[in-house]
């Protein structure tokens, strides 16, 4: 395996060959895919006319820069947010279990969701703000209740596996007691859809992922460096205790925003950053391979969720829990056999 | 006695269990200074407290008069460097990788490996013997190996104070003396050494000052032939012993007569 370096003036950096050939075919991959879903649809474009449509021309521009070019950069964006998320927990955690939506973070942006809804009725901001904040306080909760002299990943998963299904029984309560149509709404919600996103849903979503991505990019760093152990990331200069705090922030957001937008998409950000971390053959779970491969995971999910019973098109939700659920259980007995 | 890295009447404790008071030391400039003591008397407690890791309850240990706890992480890790006890490598890492992470804190956002940092890893590499093992996983090595590669890592941080909490455990008794020599070495060169060492003997032969502790606090201070006594070690380890100079060097040996 060699490393490749690129060096000019104060600058530089270097990356193993084996994590940019694989990065890059992933990027490709999830051009294809994406190429994919801007050509499938009620009729089927041709790829030349998908691209055409894409830079204004044709018949098709409307449907196609609209209705499912909104929908694809949802997909790509919202699993790459998700490989992000998974990636901050499990390299926090240091546990391949350790991941937003196994954790109760989902379940907890969707009560914060819930809530607001039920109680305050307000629009895209509230709901975005009620998500990140209910993830926010889940994610302290469950920092507090596994502090037994510092926090073990381990404990920290299980305490997270044991809030998850609190919440997720608060969460179908609150949906009882809901008017109809709230429950209504908030049922085909809580699957987590793609299903009828357009720019005006996904604009304010986008934009703060946007800020969260390039937060990380500046942390990442200092973040592999502490997957080290405390001792070793303390003692070579990092910060611990402001970036613990930042990361989760990172976390939390990119679940929540995701969530506030699409409903709690499960087991993206559980499977993505293992799949790209092994992929890469790297050390610890780095983030641009996660991102990529959840980007990659969720269109691909979304592209089946629409295609198995069309024209029905199924929430992306089902999709990612059917699969990731069996990988779920896989992990499950692999880590248990090993500890 | 010149010293940049001090304490000032530390209290150490983790939550209520306080394990030093009071403690004032002055670490000599350029010396291999070893730190001795039996099982739990706050050895590691101290070098931890060096290095931030935990944060005194009372006093400060210092570096050039300024409370390390003031300092910037990334300023205070060029400066000095730490090996803990225990080390645990992420999955899948490589040797070369790992050494390399010992440069994190002379690195930026926007220059993660300069030519400084390859040289840097490479040296460190050639001086801990582990250049043949630069493409191997840390994983699949053996514990004498991966403590090397770990020590490599320290090194390439290029630090003028090196703390080592324990390094030779695992090591077989000829890494444990190359090990011991090439810190002495680095002393030679004008870096500084702190050690906690099992091996009294071992520290009696590399040591320039030598720091025995009992109870978390220090109780002798000083060059090993200058204070080490057939008492002392009794008061220290609870050890009946005769203290006779080692054939090869001439310090002191601490032969038990339990």
């Amino acid at each position: 395996m060699t490393s490749l370096v690129l060096r000019a003036g104060r600058f530089s950096a270097r990356a193993e060959r084996r994590t940019v050939v694989v990065s890059s075919a992933l990027v490709v991959v999830a051009l294809a895919l994406g190429l994919l879903g801007l050509c499938y649809g009620a009729a089927w474009a041709t790829p030349g006319e998908a691209l055409a449509a894409l830079a204004g021309q044709g018949d098709s521009v409307v449907v196609i820069r609209e209705w499912r070019l909104p929908r694809v950069t949802a997909a790509l964006v919202f699993g790459a947010a998700l490989g992000v998320a998974g990636a901050v927990f499990q390299n926090l955690t240091r546990n391949a279990l350790g991941s937003p939506d196994i954790i109760g973070l989902d379940a907890g942006a969707y009560t914060g969701a819930l809530l607001v809804t039920v109680l305050l009725s307000g629009g895209a901001a509230t709901l975005a703000a009620g998500s990140i904040a209910g993830g926010l306080l889940a994610a302290a909760a469950i920092y507090l209740l596994s502090w037994k002299a510092g926090v073990s990943g381990l404990r920290l998963i299980v305490i997270g596996i044991a809030m998850n299904a609190i919440l997720t029984a608060l969460n179908n309560w609150i949906v009882l007691r809901a008017e109809l149509e709230v429950a209504i709404a908030m049922t085909s919600w809580s699957a987590g859809s793609l299903n009828g996103v357009d720019w005006a849903d996904i604009t304010p979503g986008l934009t703060v992922l946007a800020v969260l991505f390039l937060l990380m990019a500046a942390l990442s760093q200092a973040m592999h460096q502490s997957v080290l152990g405390d001792e070793f990331a303390a003692s070579t200069g990092v910060n611990l205790n402001v970036l613990r705090p930042l990361v989760v922030l990172v976390g939390v957001g990119c679940t929540a925003t995701v969530t506030a937008v699409a409903g709690p998409i499960v087991f993206v950000a559980l499977a993505a950053p293992q799949i790209g971390r092994r992929l890469a053959g790297a050390a610890g779970v780095p983030f641009v391979p996660a991102a990529l491969s959840g980007a990659v995971l969720l269109l691909a999910a979304d592209l089946a969720a629409q295609m198995l019973l069309a024209p029905t098109s199924l929430p992306v939700g089902v999709m990612t829990t059917a699969v990731g659920g069996t990988y779920f259980i896989w992990l499950l007995f692999k880590e248990t056999k090993k500890s | 006695m010149k010293s940049r890295l001090s304490a000032r009447n530390l209290t150490l404790a983790y939550g209520d269990r306080v394990i030093s008071t009071e403690l004032t030391l002055d670490i000599p400039d350029g010396a291999f200074t070893a730190v001795v003591g039996a099982n739990a008397c706050g050895k590691s407690t101290l070098l931890r407290s060096f290095v931030r890791l935990l944060a005194p309850k009372e006093g400060a240990v210092t570096f050039d008069g300024r409370d390390v706890s003031r300092t910037r992480p990334k300023v205070l890790a060029r400066q000095v460097g730490f090996l803990p006890q225990a080390a645990d490598a992420p999955e899948n890492i490589l040797v070369r990788q790992l050494v390399a992470r010992g440069r994190h804190p002379h690195q930026t956002f926007l220059s993660t490996w300069s030519q400084d940092d390859e040289r840097a890893v490479t040296e460190a590499m050639a001086a801990a013997d582990v250049t043949d093992l630069a493409d191997r996983q840390v994983e699949a090595l053996s514990g004498g190996q991966r403590q090397r590669v770990w020590v490599a890592m320290v090194l390439a941080q290029e630090t003028p104070y090196l703390l080592l909490d324990e390094p030779t455990t695992y090591l077989d008794i000829a890494h444990q003396y190359q090990l011991l020599s090439l810190f002495a070495r680095l002393r030679d060169e004008g870096r500084t050494v702190i050690a906690v060492l099992h091996d009294i003997n071992q520290a009696c032969r590399y040591a320039d000052h030598l720091i025995a502790m009992k109870n978390g606090a220090v109780i002798a201070e000083g060059a090993p032939s200058d204070i080490v006594t057939a008492p002392l070690i009794e008061k220290v380890f609870d050890l009946p012993n005769l203290v006779v100079p080692d054939p090869h060097t001439g310090t002191p040996m601490i032969v038990p007569t339990i």
